[in-house]
């Protein structure tokens, strides 16, 4: 049971995340929603790797050599900077938007469908 | 522009988290940290400045065609670093074992952590410091540049 | 001894020489503005040779692998690794570079045509670096056999490309159209890692081959199950497929002209990813049939509601993003088929055909719809609106534009003697044996795509002069001929295109054995 919390505390971060992707009305919240379904994604990726007392996967002066798994944690960071790329993106998309259309609530940003 | 008392702790603090940056971006090899964390701190120095002084007068400072060149710089110099492996295959190790630059070698298990090793993989860790410094500069400038004219438009 | 050299290095060179020219750009471009365009071409034209040259060697030579940082190119097995591919491996079969032809020349022609449409544009720098971008995410894709390199390359297209259409701000309007692709996008793209982590957690590597081979001895669980589900669909609402393809038409619609051409050889990238996933990934463990089936109904789905979608719009770059839809069904609807009977007796009487005419139109379609969306952008650069309703007459003064429509609108409702014939006529043949019903609506779904580009001729081109403009400048002729030189010659000589770039391709595509064994069976040819 201990073993799958941090299973269930992924699902429980991507569900919010999902939630607040999909039913918020703000943008900014929306962008929120997507960066905690990251959140979510890397937490279990890092969970993957992770063994009982095992040290992090650094030979420099290292107490032991049991370690967890390095590749997990190696998929992780890449996913984080892809990440930030993402965001900045989608924040600058949502500064754009505020300055033409005067509002971040997405019922009133839609001018495509005239 | 704020008070005197935080420019004064921007000064003191902006070559400390200079030194510590280069330090995580130097080290990557050895410790947690790397390219993009090292950078993300150098570019902290930057948001600090212009959190501390105003947009007005760090736009004179900081230029943003500047920080464009720096991250094509540190981009150009990551891909060539991994092109000029080709002879064996693209992002082949070729500086490892060869004892010239970061070229010993490295004694298998725990060891103490010797700087000069790991071939190409300091190269492309400053490179990337390189590029994520002028990266994350060019965005907390532009956000800096828009916060200047949402205001003055007042929507 | 330089050409061995060369050929065996192109699966690196394709990438790297994209990046290179991407991050040099915004340097070159402080010299001068002439210099950025050449600069920019040059490194597109370089990608396309070396894309022919792995053609070839593939074509001759069967499959080829890559190794990332490996003492040699081939080493996908280091002798340390205990059996395990520990690297990053580009593994590069016929399905994979027959796609990455169409991406690279309808890249190559977009940036062409780009020069003097973008011209009087702000930011042209950073445009070109993110279509370089954009075209190395697409490349990506399509070569690699690396679960994880798979979504970086995802990741990378969908930033680049959701950048791209919001590039032309357009009141925000633009902007809004991005943000809906970037927030699908990145949702998409973080659902695919989990199901990455998914199979990675239960199969202890990343290699599409070593997951499949290890999915295939422990049997089909329940989480390969979910990772299926995940990565199907998210790589199907990427293709565009239709209970997923409201940003379609978004973003299509309000990228510049030669961006909408490349996005749609983007969602192709998906789709090349979603077969990827379903033959070989999943194709020797799951049960096709079922796969198949999804594949089929998404596609029948897709061509139909495309279609009667497109009919009603005035906007001439939405209604050419439904009928981009509508035309992703015809090759979900075909390579359907193929999965569906893959392993029975059918495969070979008409299975195999259904595949081959689905992968057909699949590069026919890159092309015709590249070269409508690249009229598309010329109208609007000569005239400045995309309302349909607010044109005509432009027959009288843009006649090669127009010539060039009516190529692009003949081939994609299939008329002869244009490549969209011959594709769509082998998915009729092979379907109709399958199953009657499915031929019998792609057809109606054909003959209603006619009449909807009938429309858009007759209000375009047709009707008083109403517009005083000029033809379009020449590099933008130039890159709308090249699309229409493959249109012709896989029009007129469909054999051409068939035993060089389509059977090949259908056949890898059809054959995970021969994939996980090219990659695990060691180095040597």
């Amino acid at each position: 049971m201990l073993f799958n919390l941090v299973y269930i505390t992924v699902a429980i971060v991507i569900i919010i995340g999902f939630y607040a992707a999909l039913f918020k009305r703000n943008l900014i919240k929306i962008v929120i929603g997507i960066s905690l379904i990251e959140s979510g994604v890397n937490l279990f990726l890092v969970s993957l790797g992770y063994r009982e007392g095992g040290i992090a996967p650094i030979y420099t002066n290292a107490p032991s050599t049991y370690m967890v798994l390095p590749t997990p944690q190696a998929l992780t960071l890449t996913s984080i900077v892809i990440g930030v790329a993402t965001t900045a993106m989608l924040l600058s998309f949502c500064v754009v938007i505020y300055r033409y259309y005067g509002t971040l609530d997405a019922r009133k940003v839609r001018r495509l469908k005239e | 522009m704020m008070s005197k008392i935080v420019r004064t702790q921007a000064n003191f603090l902006y070559p400390l988290i200079m030194i510590f940056g280069f330090y995580i971006v130097a080290h990557g090899h050895l410790t947690p940290g790397g390219g993009f964390q090292g950078g993300a701190v150098i570019a902290t120095g930057v948001a600090l400045i212009a959190v501390a002084y105003s947009y007005k007068n760090v736009k004179t400072w900081i230029k943003k065609t500047r920080l464009t060149a720096t991250e094509a710089i540190g981009l150009l110099t990551f891909i060539i670093t991994a092109l000029l492996g080709i002879s064996r295959s693209f992002f082949y190790n070729w500086l490892a074992n060869t004892g010239l630059l970061f070229g010993q070698p490295v004694p298998y298990g725990i060891n103490p952590g010797y700087l000069n090793t790991a071939g190409t993989l300091p190269i492309m860790n400053f490179a990337v410091g390189i590029e994520v410094l002028g990266g994350l500069g060019v965005i907390i400038m532009y956000y800096l540049h828009y916060i200047k004219e949402v205001s003055k438009n007042a929507v | 001894m330089i050409w061995e050299f060369l050929a065996n290095n192109s699966p690196a060179l394709i990438i790297a020489i994209p990046l290179i020219a991407a991050f040099a750009t915004s340097l070159i471009s402080r010299v001068s503005t002439r210099a950025r365009n050449i600069w920019v071409i040059l490194a597109l034209v370089l990608t396309e040779i070396f894309v022919i040259i792995l053609l070839y060697q593939v074509f001759n030579f069967g499959t080829k692998v890559y190794v990332f940082g490996a003492s040699s190119y081939n080493l996908t097995l280091p002798p340390d690794s205990g059996g395990i591919p520990i690297r990053i491996i580009f593994v590069v079969d016929a399905m994979s570079i027959f796609m990455a032809f169409t991406a690279s020349t309808v890249a190559l022609a977009g940036v062409i045509y780009s020069i003097s449409c973008e011209n009087e544009q702000t930011g042209q720098d950073k445009y070109y670096t993110l279509l370089l971008l954009m075209t190395v995410g697409m490349l990506g894709m399509m070569l690699t056999g690396d679960l994880f390199n798979f979504f970086v390359f995802l990741e990378i297209n969908s930033l680049a490309s959701a950048a791209l259409v919001a590039y032309r701000v357009d009141r925000g309007i633009a902007v809004e159209a991005a943000f809906k692709y970037a927030i699908i996008s990145s949702l998409g793209g973080l659902m695919v890692l989990f199901a990455i982590g998914i199979l990675y957690g239960q199969y202890d590597a990343l290699n599409m081959a070593m997951v499949a081979y290890r999915m295939q001895a422990t049997g089909f669980s329940n989480l390969d199950k979910i990772a299926m589900a995940l990565l199907t669909v998210t790589l199907a609402m990427k293709a565009g497929a239709i209970p997923m393809h409201f940003w379609v038409p978004d973003g299509y619609g309000k990228a510049p002209g030669a961006i909408s051409a490349m996005l749609v050889t983007t969602t192709y990238a998906s789709l090349y990813g979603l077969f990827r996933m379903c033959f070989t990934v999943f194709g020797l463990a799951a049960n096709t049939v079922t796969l198949g089936w999804f594949l089929i109904i998404l596609g029948v789905l897709s061509m139909f509601v495309g279609v009667t979608m497109a009919l009603v719009q005035h906007d001439i770059k939405r209604l050419m993003a439904y009928h981009s839809v509508s035309q992703t069904g015809y090759m979900l609807l075909g390579v359907g088929v193929g999965l569906a009977t893959l392993g029975t007796t059918a495969f070979n009487q008409y299975g195999l055909a259904a595949m081959e005419g689905g992968i057909f139109h699949l590069i026919n379609n890159s092309m015709y719809k590249g070269l409508l969306f690249l009229t598309a952008g010329a109208i609007i650069y000569r005239i400045g609106t995309s309302d349909l309703d607010k044109m005509g007459g432009l027959g009288h003064s843009m006649k090669y534009t127009m010539i060039f429509f009516m190529i692009g609108a003949l081939a994609i409702a299939g008329i002869p003697p244009f490549n969209g014939f011959a594709s769509k006529l082998l998915i009729y043949e092979s379907v109709y044996q399958f199953n009657p019903i499915l031929s019998i609506i792609a057809m109606i779904v054909s003959i209603l795509t006619l009449a909807s580009f009938v429309k858009v001729f007759h209000s375009a081109f047709m009707g008083p002069k109403r517009y005083d403009v000029k033809e379009v400048p020449l590099p933008m002729l130039v890159g709308m001929g090249i699309l229409t030189f493959f249109i012709i010659l896989f029009g007129l000589f469909p054999n051409i295109a068939m035993q060089y770039l389509v059977t090949p391709a259908a056949t890898a595509l059809s054959d995970p054995v021969g994939y996980i064994t090219r990659v695990l069976g060691g180095g040597s040819l």
